[in-house]
């Protein structure tokens, strides 16, 4: 796989890796649980189209563990539509996965014009009891990467450290350890922190992405999003993929996003 | 030495297959397991035998606090210490202790305590734990990220509470209170000894010693397995430049004693097995909330062998692969079992080998009846105390310790014929 080309912004004190490849329309990518330790196969596919964007989120991979300044869903907003102005991202395309799925959404209701158009894969934000959204920090923590990919190979090319120097296996741990540490402060208990009632600002057209054997936010979910958005929506199930579809089946998510950016 | 009689008030009749037909002890406990008659026995028994202990001579008596927890039946230790605060009258009161993030806002916990300390004229202990996941972030709901977070400034806040001589205001990151005035205040100037219950971070070994706080370690596993938790703590201790006072450091041992080795023995298994085998019967799945545990600890971890071996073998146990028998329980030391001179003898030797002067004993657990932990709790007053609570007061104050009114000043509860 190639190398993406590599730049720091900084968001509230943060710094915050960038990473770029592809020289067609831009587009950003916000990733989701334990964010982007490494450059994947859907960059890779969506890049041959696109100028493939992807910052780091505060406390994710390739950042500094800025989310410890992020007290309430109101500062992890304002820290969102920071980094979006940080990476020239603001007002531009948007793909945006899981928890950063969750996070566009909001941006886009708080701000309407920061996001043109949304590509929505598998988000968290809303909880319905009857049908609830699974914390999957409430599992034995060998079990939680099958609740993350379908794929166990794909998830370990994805997320597993690349060296095996003690040094560097406690480092990349640690980063992982504080990506889910700042998942959880965005969300824990996993309830809903009111973007049911922010929704209908989103101006953006939205594309709903959800992987069908989602374990996180069952697939029922897109049609929750399309009713509480007053923005057009397309929802498209993606077989067999799990919550973090880019990760399970990166050649269906590459090609349903630039048919749906196409235009 | 100070020892301590510790009660944990384990639920004492959960069914012979708990472990196979249901999940956890803790958190997601069946509900249909509670039978409120029995607990109504279940609790007057556990008041008693503290009552028990402090009436055997017993320098002070402990609670905690557990949450959706069938092995800790104290939701609020503080409702325990209340009524024990009546019904006692030199034993310390050693409430060990509020998870203070989980009290919105926390100076419910300045001002509960110091009814505690007011009423016990001058008896309390005020421990602050951060809490186990279980209790903060599960069965609380609390965002284990911002736990700890929230824990300082509830501490910070319960301090000012007990310091300042005027109401104030505090504007901080989690509470807001235009005026903060507790009444009562403490009897105890400026405030009760605190003492920090802990687990092996160092972290907080840095805190108790800044604050010059008792830290103490509260492990099931015995002197055996705290070896390696107390070592670190009194390097850091002593990297830190702090002496090494015994008094700064608490620590948790199950003991059984009895008139013979055999029969000590004989006592001991049912109780011991039931706790260990049935009530540490804990969902690994609750085990593991990200941001609980801190990035240095989770680093040494990762690079320590030792403690990760050590951790495995506790680990073991949490997730009942294996359920050790009794002779193992004895061997590695989670239970101190023997006749009173073997246990004053062997706990002597784990005082000093882990330099604790702050000794908490359980002397029930499991499901032990109310004759046996008097049994108990008498002889090791009668004959193993006596040959031990000697122990390093020639050499160091214990400055963690209650200071009470003097008895001539305190109030005497009115005999009661209810």
């Amino acid at each position: 796989m190639s190398t993406p080309r590599e730049r720091y912004v900084e968001v509230g004190g943060c710094r915050c890796r960038v990473w770029e490849m592809g020289d067609g329309p831009a587009v950003g990518f916000i990733a989701g649980f334990r964010g982007t330790p490494h450059w994947t196969p859907f960059f890779e596919r969506l890049s041959a189209t696109h100028r493939v964007i992807v910052p780091s989120l505060p406390g994710f991979p390739g950042a500094e563990a800025g989310h410890r300044l992020l007290d309430d869903t109101t500062d992890w907003i304002v820290m969102t539509l920071d980094l979006l102005d940080a990476t020239g991202l603001t007002g531009g395309d948007l793909v945006a996965e899981s928890l950063g799925a969750m996070l566009a959404f909001e941006a886009a209701a708080m701000a309407p014009t920061s996001v043109a158009r949304l590509v929505a894969i598998g988000s968290l934000g809303l909880c319905d009891a009857a049908d609830p959204v699974r914390n999957p920090y409430q599992t034995h923590m060998p079990e939680i990467p099958k609740l993350f990919c379908s794929d166990a190979r794909a998830y370990t090319q994805a997320f597993a450290s690349r060296s095996h120097e003690t040094e560097e296996l406690a480092d990349h741990e640690i980063a992982l350890y504080r990506a889910d540490e700042a998942a959880a402060r965005l969300i824990w208990p996993f309830a809903d922190r009111g973007l049911r009632k922010r929704l209908h600002r989103v101006q953006a057209p939205t594309l709903l992405l959800w992987g069908e054997k989602d374990r996180i936010v069952p697939p029922s979910y897109a049609e929750r999003f399309a009713a509480a958005l007053a923005a057009p929506t397309q929802i498209e199930i993606i077989p067999g993929a799990g919550h973090l579809a880019t990760i399970d089946a990166p050649e269906t998510v590459a090609a349903a996003v630039a048919e749906f950016l196409k235009n | 030495m100070k020892l301590c009689w510790f009660h944990l008030m384990p639920y004492t009749d959960l069914p012979e297959d708990f472990t196979e037909k249901h999940s956890s002890v803790w958190v997601d406990i069946d509900p249909k397991l509670f039978d409120a008659v029995k607990a109504h026995r279940m609790y007057n028994d556990f008041l008693d035998e503290l009552e028990i202990a402090a009436e055997a001579g017993f320098d002070g008596i402990c609670v905690n606090e557990h949450h959706s927890n069938a092995y800790g039946l104290m939701p609020s230790p503080n409702l325990m210490a209340a009524a024990l605060a009546r019904r006692t009258r030199d034993a310390a009161l050693v409430v060990m202790g509020n998870s203070i993030a989980l009290y919105n806002p926390p100076i419910r916990v300045a001002e509960e305590m110091a009814m505690l300390d007011v009423i016990s004229g001058g008896r309390l202990v005020a421990g602050f734990p951060v809490g186990t996941p279980f209790d903060t972030c599960h069965a609380y709901g609390q965002n284990p990220s911002t736990l700890r977070e929230r824990y300082h400034e509830a501490h910070d806040l319960i301090m000012r509470c007990w310091h300042e001589d005027e109401p104030f205001a505090f504007h901080g990151r989690f509470n807001q209170q235009p005026v903060v005035n507790p009444w009562p205040r403490p009897l105890q100037k400026p405030h009760p000894p605190v003492w920090i219950p802990g687990g092996g971070s160092i972290e907080t070994w840095q805190w108790c010693a800044e604050m010059d706080y008792v830290y103490a370690y509260l492990s099931y596993f015995g002197y055996q397995a705290g070896q390696t938790t107390m070592a670190g703590f009194w390097d850091e201790m002593e990297r830190l430049g702090k002496d090494r006072n015994p008094y700064r450091a608490g620590f948790l041992q199950f003991i059984g004693v009895a008139e013979t080795e055999k029969e000590a023995m004989d006592l001991y298994r049912e109780p011991a097995d039931y706790f260990y085998n049935r009530c540490l019967h804990v969902s690994p799945h609750w085990s593991n909330p990200p941001g609980y545990t801190t990035e240095a600890t989770v680093r040494s971890k990762i690079i320590s062998q030792v403690q990760m071996a050590a951790l495995e073998s506790q680990r073991r146990i949490l997730e009942t692969k294996a359920k050790p028998s009794f002779e193992e329980m004895v061997a590695k030391g989670y239970v101190l079992v023997g006749t009173p001179d073997q246990v004053a003898e062997k706990l002597k030797e784990v005082a000093l080998a882990l330099n604790v002067g702050q000794m908490m004993v359980l002397l029930q657990f499991g499901n032990m009846g109310k004759d046996l932990v008097r049994y108990n709790t008498e002889l090791f007053a009668k004959e193993v105390k006596p040959q031990i609570e000697g122990l390093f007061d020639d050499e160091w104050e214990n400055r963690w310790w209650p200071r009470p009114l003097a008895a001539a000043e305190r109030a005497e509860p009115r005999e009661c014929t209810p």
